[in-house]
């Protein structure tokens, strides 16, 4: 398991357990298991089409996996996801769970306000006073840097970086217990990358998040990863600390990668 | 019948059978959107061909018809839909709400409280409430069949966040016995609380989108709104300036160039039955006769060209008698006219 330093009656917020994905006979992702514990941040790295996308939308519920298990740990005890009710399991996804998208359009409502954007997840949950969800919608847009009267712009007319930080403000609003990101910081240029990422770790250690975070840039499992997990052709070549895989890579491939001779 | 080259009431009797299914399910489960194969109608979609269709599924010979536009019986839509089917029907028609047994309307609810067995058909043009944030058809279906209506308050959000307060006059959105989320169609949000506990059965047709909902009779009916803005069924400050009432929806009408305005009742028959009976507005006198006695009907950018005399253009609605004892079935204007 993993060497981190925890008391024996933790146990695991997320647990995959063989998971797989095909599209036909090509290989999505393959027998994928791994643990999670609370606060922990987990890295996926491999080059492209190694399978990150794919695994993480079967770890999300946004993809049905052909086998394998999604136990998460519900306020009802650990349950698996993959076989829950579909409402049961969006509900999730909007209240202990939060997704990030590469690009904010995916993950934006473009014709909507900022605060409408961030106050939509409240909501979601039930919150009716106008007063409280704006509020707590510019609490929000402070801590992921954007002017609080900015509230009632569309996020058209902001920048990527604000996009992207608009739609982290968005997911987090509701105080989710583990946050999926799919390359965060794509699309973004190198020093509004540098900016989000600072942003990212502050957010996550603040409010102890679990996270796993897909990315071909090993600079930001760096920055924010406990662990990694590193993907091959669908299927996780190697996994551990991240200092421990950066700095002493086992696999080839990972040997590869860390000196930079792939290009990812 | 009248035009012997339709079937009653124009649509064939398979057709009518898939439609009164179709209404069946959506009075079992209201508020709920019911897909039905809306067929083509000799007139435009956008001129209520699903309240057409839904109107056509539910008359019978016996039935007594009137249709509203904007709650007027002489606009040009309703004359013509009215015209439509006592043309392919033979039925009675009337303007007395509380004469009619099925009323056919576009963007009102009659003031005149309605009763036990009487049906209201709507003519709705986006059945879907959460269109307007949501695009994806297979995503508001699932939206509808999770209950995720977060998505609503969001469009509320937006109209206080831009106005101030919620600023939606129309088709404002309601939840159905505390499950479906339902657009009302572009009735103003004054009639909103007619919706509920109606005694009614009140069913709605959009035949370009092809789907049909319904409220059977008592049906609890909530306006969506937030604990810090909460729904208001407003109207044009002002009383009617024809008939005097204070509590019923106000057109406002341009009378002149020089800015000269007037508010009457855009529910005709509301107004006409209280003039009847005594009552006048600021610029009103009492009617008793015939609607034609002054003032002359201002002129109307809201209303069609059958405003302007409608008793050309429609012979067979001549004003019914107001007041009490004329309940369904005991006056009915002998109206048969043959297709030209
Ligand atoms: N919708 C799809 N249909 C068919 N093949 C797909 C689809 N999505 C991804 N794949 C294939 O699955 C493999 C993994 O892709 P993906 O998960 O997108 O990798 P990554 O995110 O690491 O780039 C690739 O071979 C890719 O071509
Ligand atoms: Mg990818």
């Amino acid at each position: 398991m993993t060497a981190h330093d925890r008391s024996l009656s933790d146990r695991p917020l997320f647990q995959v357990q063989n998971l797989s994905k095909y599209y036909g006979a090509r290989i999505g992702c393959a027998d994928v298991s791994f643990d999670l514990y609370p606060g922990e941040v987990l890295g996926i790295v491999g080059e492209s089409g190694s399978g990150k996308s794919t695994l993480l939308s079967c770890l999300a519920g946004h993809m049905a996996p052909d086998t394998g298990r999604v136990i998460f740990d519900t306020a009802l005890g650990p349950r698996d996801t993959v076989t829950m009710g579909e409402a049961e399991r969006r509900r999730m996804g909007r209240t202990d769970w939060a997704f990030v998208h590469q690009n904010p359009r995916d993950g934006l409502r473009m014709g909507v306000s900022a605060g409408g954007n961030v106050g939509e997840r409240l909501m979601a949950i039930g919150a009716r006073h106008y007063g409280d969800i704006r509020d707590k919608s510019i609490d929000w847009l402070g801590r992921v840097e954007i002017a609080a009267d900015r509230i009632d712009d569309r996020p058209r007319a902001f920048s990527g970086g604000m996009q992207q930080r608009l739609q982290i403000a968005r997911n987090l609003v509701t105080g989710p217990r583990l946050v999926f990101m799919d390359e965060p910081t794509g699309g973004l240029d190198v020093s509004v990358q540098a900016r989000l990422l600072d942003l990212l770790r502050g957010l996550v250690r603040e409010m102890g998040l679990s996270a796993i975070i897909v990315t071909h840039d090993l600079a930001v499992v760096r920055l924010l990863a406990d662990r990694l997990m590193v993907m091959k052709g669908g299927h996780v070549v190697e996994q551990g600390l991240t200092d421990q895989v950066l700095d002493d890579p086992q696999h080839a491939y990972t040997q590869l990668l860390v000196s930079s001779v792939l290009q990812v | 019948m009248t035009a012997g080259d339709y079937n009653f009431a124009y649509l064939d009797e398979q057709t009518k059978c898939m439609i009164r299914r179709a209404i069946l399910k959506g009075i079992a489960v209201p508020g709920y959107q019911v897909p039905f194969a809306s067929r083509e109608m000799p007139m435009p979609y956008g001129w209520g061909t699903g309240g057409v269709q839904v109107t056509a599924a539910c008359l019978t010979p016996d039935d007594t018809l009137k249709v509203i536009d904007q709650g007027a019986d002489d606009t040009t839509n309703a004359v013509s839909i009215r015209k439509f089917f006592q043309r392919t029907a033979g039925v009675a028609v009337t303007e007395a709400t509380a004469e009619a047994t099925i009323i056919q309307t576009r963007h009102r609810i009659p003031e005149t409280a309605l009763t036990e067995g009487q049906i209201l058909v709507y003519q709705v043009p986006i059945p879907e409430p959460l269109r307007f944030l949501e695009p994806r058809e297979t995503e508001t279906r699932k939206m509808h069949e999770l209950e995720e209506y977060g998505l609503m308050h969001v469009k509320l959000y937006e109209d206080i966040a831009r106005h101030g307060q919620i600023a939606t006059s129309y088709a404002y959105p309601v939840k159905v016995e505390g499950r479906y989320v339902m657009d009302p169609s572009p009735i103003p949000k004054f009639d909103n609380p007619k919706l509920s506990d109606s005694s009614a059965i009140q069913l709605f047709g959009a035949g370009r989108e092809q789907r049909i909902y319904a409220l059977p009779p008592y049906t609890h009916v909530v306006s969506l709104d937030f604990d810090d803005h909460p729904f208001v069924a407003s109207k044009a400050a002002h009383d009617c300036d024809l008939c005097g009432a204070a509590d019923s929806y106000l057109d406002e009408v341009i009378t002149d160039d020089l800015g000269g305005r007037m508010f009457v009742c855009s529910d005709t028959d509301f107004c006409r039955c209280r003039r009847a009976a005594g009552h006048t507005g600021r610029l009103g006198a009492p009617v008793t006769a015939s609607r034609t006695v002054a003032p002359p009907p201002p002129p109307s950018p809201t209303r069609g060209e059958g405003g302007a005399d409608p008793d050309l253009s429609d012979p067979g609605a001549s004003p019914p008698p107001c007041g009490e004892g004329l309940g369904v079935g005991g006056h009915r204007h002998d109206i048969k006219e043959t297709a030209e």
